[in-house]
């Protein structure tokens, strides 16, 4: 009943080998195919149809088009568009991988940092290339806030640099943290209850506090898997805004 | 679905130099019917959002949870990122303790920035000064 082993990767068998590292088909590789088969058969299957009145697969895929493009649209604004497929990506991958790791025996993808942080990087160099694409140097403009004298400027602009810099951390670390900490609790909890049941006919009825605690978790858990990767999507958002507009 | 009325001309120029270049009738008649359309839709749509308005405070529309998501981790943010700088600092000049010290000082200062701005008690920095365009 170790809480830690569901987090665990398993190679099933190697695909290739670069540079003496042996890079593996493991359990997290399938379970992102099949959240990627998910959204492909959502999205391709709602939009196969295009019906006048949508039926219900179509009318869901237009409700997550509407929710992500309306969070674009309001944060970045219409020039946000031109990343419109970047951010649906990511903010459905993530809410299918959120959502998979809930039902029990799966593994959740996005538990492991090293998915969190590839997708946190992959935000942050977007913002700073194609800023940097956009405004030129006026792009370093962000690091110096107007209207500050020039003696406290170096510093200002420190702290706004290792501001920018600590972004891509919080970015990360949170979905990572939050994933990680639900699935643990939830674990925590569901041994309470088989460990209690070994007692005896008293430790069932008393299994059955931490069998609710589990029940009521798990709700909580399918509301901060769409939250997170709401969240990390309008971050992405906040981000890209910066890049795209050079000032209001 | 996806409306492209957003899209600059730019990004057709970038990947139009293969077979697509060969018919610019085509192409411009289509890019016109996609304006047209964007306009449509610029004006069924109700409350397309002033940009005054969408820039005060961005995310301010998000639920509370979301928000509280956010802003926990910020602080932690800035802090590790300033440990991790002095750190390296330290090894790199061998100047031990003192790139620790005044990094991390720094670093939880970009942390409450971070948390400020989060929660829209500083208002989000601009690249240009504010008299340009407000």
């Amino acid at each position: 009943m170790d809480p830690i082993h569901q987090f665990q990767i398993k190679n099933l068998f190697p695909i290739a080998r670069v540079g003496g590292v042996e890079i593996a088909f493991t359990n997290s590789t399938v379970f992102m195919l099949l959240s990627l088969a998910i959204i492909l058969l959502f999205v391709v299957g709602g939009t196969s149809r295009r019906a006048l009145v949508p039926g219900r697969l179509q009318s869901m895929a237009e409700v997550s088009y509407e929710f992500v493009s309306d969070t674009l649209r309001s944060t970045a604004g219409p020039e946000g568009m031109k990343f419109f497929p970047l951010v649906f990506s990511i903010f459905m991958f993530i809410l299918v991988l959120n959502v998979i790791g809930i039902i029990p025996y799966t593994f959740s993808v996005t538990s492991h940092i090293i998915i969190t942080v590839a997708f946190a990087l992959l935000v942050f160099f977007t913002v700073i290339i194609y800023g940097f694409w956009k405004n030129g140097l006026r792009f370093l403009k962000l690091f110096v806030p107007s209207g500050i004298p020039i003696y406290i400027l170096p510093l200002v602009s420190f702290i706004e640099v290792m501001s920018f810099l600590s972004r891509p951390v919080s970015h990360s670390v949170r979905l990572f943290a939050n994933m990680l900490a639900g699935h643990i609790t939830l674990k925590v909890f569901g041994g309470f209850v088989t460990m209690l049941g070994a007692l005896g006919f008293l430790g069932w009825l008393g299994a059955l506090v931490p069998l609710g605690f589990t029940v009521a978790l798990t709700a909580l858990e399918l509301l901060v898997a769409f939250l997170q990767a709401y969240v990390f999507a309008i971050l992405t958002c906040i981000y890209l805004n910066d890049a795209i507009h050079p000032g209001h | 679905m996806a409306d492209h009325h957003g899209r600059p001309r730019m990004g057709n120029d970038a990947r139009g130099t293969g077979d697509r270049e060969q018919q610019p009738a085509e192409q411009a008649a289509l890019t016109a019917r996609l304006h047209r359309l964007g306009e449509r839709l610029d004006r069924i749509r109700p409350e397309a959002p002033a940009e005054q308005a969408q820039a005060a405070r961005p995310g301010a529309d998000s639920s509370a949870m979301a928000r509280g998501f956010r802003l926990s981790s910020e602080l932690v943010a800035g802090v590790l990122v300033g440990a991790a700088i002095g750190w390296l600092i330290d090894r790199w000049l061998g100047i031990s303790p003192w790139g620790m010290i005044v990094f991390l000082l720094l670093g939880f200062a970009a942390g409450v920035l971070n948390v400020m701005r989060a929660a829209g008690v500083v208002p989000p920095n601009r690249m240009d000064p504010p008299s340009s365009k407000e």
